[in-house]
């Protein structure tokens, strides 16, 4: 297990180094400051502003900025749901599928917008390369920029002096990807290509194996799509097992890599943060949160998973480690990632809301599973997705600040501006509204028999699953107990004969929806709340929002709504499981 | 609004010809001149014939004959042909997807499922039965536990070392070749971890197999 360590311990020391050079970058393109590529991107960006017809400089207060990003959303809504249902006309379409039922359609396409990438759908059988390309990849960007701009616009709410503007959403949006989703994207998928990770736009090759048997083998532009399903903290795989399958993920150099790429915007957002506000240690303070939650998630899977499980262990099997195995449970996972690299990576794509998986996360073990039950009950906070792992947190962060602000008999403040009851209101319902989402919506599927035919397993792994289906598609995550399903497909490849339980696919699509774009009419809403607001110079009594001692009582309100929002559910499934040697 | 509507229908379409069609289709151009091997996945060819990828396992096994001569079936899954491992081939891992290239999913056992168990027993009984003729000292606690449980991707191209050096006694006896070759081809055959430090080691499966037919071709 050392070398596991070993393993972890780099991979966390690296990400560390790279949030202040990368939060720097970000702080100076959100406030007008020249970065290195603006003498290369510069032009493209004025050409962009003059294509759109928009005047970047002209701010928006919280409303206008709200109008412009659900209005864009709702069209680039209906054109990827219009992309989807019409792939017997699609160029770049070689195995020539058609479209699938239009219930799954509905859940697709409110996955990619919500920035979820939920898949009921298995990519390799059922999308033309043009979906894919032209209508998936294309919500990967546009749906991680539009929640980086939501970020940057609560804390512009958060560091104004004066006024009511949080700025412009266009500008937000077309800066955010030529400075920073796109260039990234380029390198990343290019170095992928060189690693292996395939692109083309080939037929599926059939191969001719050693011993006379035929393979075929799925083709693709794969790299270009990888690249930015990890660092737009989308997770949705060319492949329908995602990042375990080689073509995606080819090596544990590839694997560090694309979790660095996940992982490196949502932890650098904090430095970008307190460098906005100009406290640097404001930023570092919801670093440290997020990082000890985060650190804590992953001892605990690499434990677990080293353990086996206790069918493993029924069956005879001995799952000690000695020279040559890695012993552990490696159902479900594969030789290259290993136990340590299968562990980082659960744990890494359920804290921020990517969902990517490279192991199957239904057959970890009971332990193993209850840390993306965490981490998804503590609403993707703890880094979170792009922009809105940050934006979430802030929300808890006021909230605390408002506990701590009773607890000491002292209205709450934050950064020198009061919260008032406006705020708190709006923080609430900012908090609450994903966990209600998420709640309601596994106890009609599991009250109900509608939600029984999407299962696959039986009992506590049953209940697992739907909760797990729910919480996931709330929290715009994306990943899955694949057993749950909402698509059945007979014939496969090809969408011939396949039709959708209209069921999950339609509440969970709603599901999806919903839960993203409410809590970000909130977070806007307490940005233009916040922006008009006077600044009050901290006094003696003031409570500080910069050291351990807030850090503690933060970590302390995160894990006290989880807990008490989901422990009864979460006992059910996992805990259950990990507490028995029962078989079901 | 009418002013957000446009900007956004404009946004719409310019971002899906920019993000959705110039970006993809100009990465399929550079790799297919840098790296035109690895973009069109790393194909291996023996004899000038491209037998498999040499990052996606394959089965190494042949359809058992029923009394007539025509391959048998599995009673519960219909059409499911009922294959045996080749005993000349060193064996990769199991597969819930018979190993597709084209069709993945995850076998979706849960940790306390009796399924999971009764999978895992019959893998541990057929390695067994399989290797201990040939590897006299063989228990089940020396079974690595790669050898027995499946794969996330169904195309693992890789084995635990451990595993290829318990498979190297039936290699050896069956290519008649010194258990001391097989060990040699086994190390040329593996793939450290990354850099040295990333990921886990592993013996790739289909390389093994074609450096085998080099070395010691079967009759």
């Amino acid at each position: 297990m050392f070398q596991g360590w070993v393993q972890i311990a780099v991979f966390i020391a690296v990400v560390v180094a790279l949030v202040k050079p990368v939060g720097i970058y970000m702080a100076r393109l959100f406030t007008n400051q020249r970065v290195f590529l603006s003498p290369v991107v510069g032009p493209i960006e004025r050409i962009a502003y003059k294509a759109l017809r928009v005047r970047p400089d002209e701010g928006q207060d919280w409303k206008g900025y709200a109008r412009s990003l659900i209005v864009f959303s709702f069209l680039f809504w209906v054109a990827l749901y219009l992309i989807l249902r019409t792939q017997g006309i699609h160029p770049f379409n070689p195995e020539g599928f058609k479209s699938g039922p239009w219930d799954l359609s509905f859940n697709t396409t409110s996955s990619f917008i919500t920035n979820t990438n939920w898949q009921y759908y298995g990519g390799e059988t059922t999308l033309s390369y043009f979906s894919q390309m032209a209508g998936l990849a294309v919500q990967n960007f546009v749906s991680a920029a539009v929640g980086i701009a939501v970020v940057v616009a609560l804390i512009r709410g958060i560091a104004a002096r004066s006024g009511r503007a949080i700025g412009n959403f266009w500008q937000d949006l077309v800066r955010i990807l030529l400075y920073i989703l796109v260039p990234i994207s380029i390198v990343g998928a290019l170095f992928l290509v060189s690693q292996g990770v395939i692109q083309n736009l080939s037929h599926a090759t059939v191969v001719h194996t050693l011993t006379g048997a035929s393979q075929t083998l799925g083709q693709g532009p794969v790299a270009s799509q990888e690249a930015i399903k990890e660092l737009g903290t989308n997770g949705g795989g060319f492949f329908n097992v995602n990042s375990a399958f080689p073509f995606e993920n080819p090596s544990g150099l590839t694997n560090f890599f694309e979790l660095l790429l996940i992982l490196v915007i949502p932890a650098a957002l904090t430095y970008t943060y307190g460098r906005m506000v100009g406290s640097q240690r404001q930023g570092w303070a919801i670093f440290s949160a997020m990082f000890a939650l985060f650190v804590g998630g992953v001892v605990v899977a690499y434990i677990a998973e080293q353990h086996g499980t206790p069918a493993q262990h029924l069956a005879g099997l001995h799952t000690h480690a000695f020279d040559g195995s890695t012993g552990g449970n490696l159902t479900g996972k594969e030789q290259r990632f290993g136990i340590a690299e299968s562990s980082l990576w659960t744990a890494v794509t359920t804290v921020t809301s990517c969902g990517a998986v490279n192991a199957a996360l239904e057959s970890l073990t009971g332990l193993g599973q209850a840390v993306p039950f965490a981490n998804l009950g503590f609403s993707e906070v703890i880094f979170g997705g792009v922009g809105a792992g940050l934006y979430s947190m802030l929300l808890y962060v006021i909230l605390a600040v408002f506990i701590g602000g009773l607890m000491v008999g002292r209205t709450p403040e934050y950064l020198g501006k009061k919260i008032g009851a406006r705020e708190i209101k709006l923080v609430a319902l900012g908090v609450l509204v994903t966990p209600l989402f998420t709640l309601l919506a596994s106890g009609l599927a599991s009250a109900t028999r509608l939600g029984t035919r999407s299962l696959y397993g039986v009992n506590p792994q049953g209940f697992s699953e739907t909760l797990y289906a729910y919480l996931s598609q709330a929290n715009n995550n994306g990943s899955a107990l694949a057993g749950y399903t909402g698509f059945i497909q007979p014939d496969a490849p090809g969408n011939a004969g396949a039709y959708g339980i209209s069921f999950a696919d339609l509440l969970g699509g709603a599901v999806m929806v919903g839960a993203r774009f409410l809590p970000i009419l909130f977070v806007l809403a307490v940005a233009g709340s916040l922006a008009g607001k006077k600044v009050s110079p901290a006094g003696l009594g003031t409570m500080r929002t910069d050291n351990p001692t807030f850090v503690f009582l933060l970590v302390g309100v995160v894990i006290l709504v989880g807990a008490l929002t989901f422990f009864p559910a979460i006992l059910l499934g996992p805990i259950v499981q990990s507490l028995t040697t029962r078989l079901f | 609004m009418r002013k957000d509507l446009i900007t956004s229908l404009l946004a719409v379409i310019v971002l899906t010809v920019f993000l959705g069609l110039v970006y993809p289709l100009a990465i399929t151009g550079i790799s297919q001149v840098l790296f035109p091997g690895k973009a069109n996945g790393s194909k291996l060819s023996v004899n000038g014939r491209v037998v498999g990828s040499s990052l996606i396992g394959q089965p190494f096994s042949h359809p058992v004959l029923g009394k007539n001569g025509k391959p048998k079936f599995d009673d519960d899954e219909e059409e499911e042909e009922i294959l045996a491992p080749d005993k000349g081939y060193f064996q990769p891992r199991p597969s819930a997807t018979g190993y597709s290239g084209n069709v993945t999913y995850f076998g979706n056992a849960g940790p306390n499922s009796a399924e999971a168990r009764e999978e895992v027993r019959e893998n541990l009984a057929s390695y067994v039965a399989l290797e201990k003729p040939y590897d006299k000292g063989l228990s089940k606690d020396r079974v690595p536990v790669d050898a027995v449980t499946q794969s996330a991707s169904g195309v693992d191209p890789h084995i635990s070392e451990a595993n290829a050096l318990v498979q190297a006694h039936r290699i050896a006896a069956v290519r008649r070749l010194s258990l001391s070759q097989v060990e040699d081809l086994i190390s040329a055959s593996t793939d450290g971890r990354s850099l040295g430090l990333f990921g886990e080691p592993g013996v790739n499966v289909l390389e093994l197999n074609i450096a085998l037919d080099k070395e010691a071709p079967l009759k």
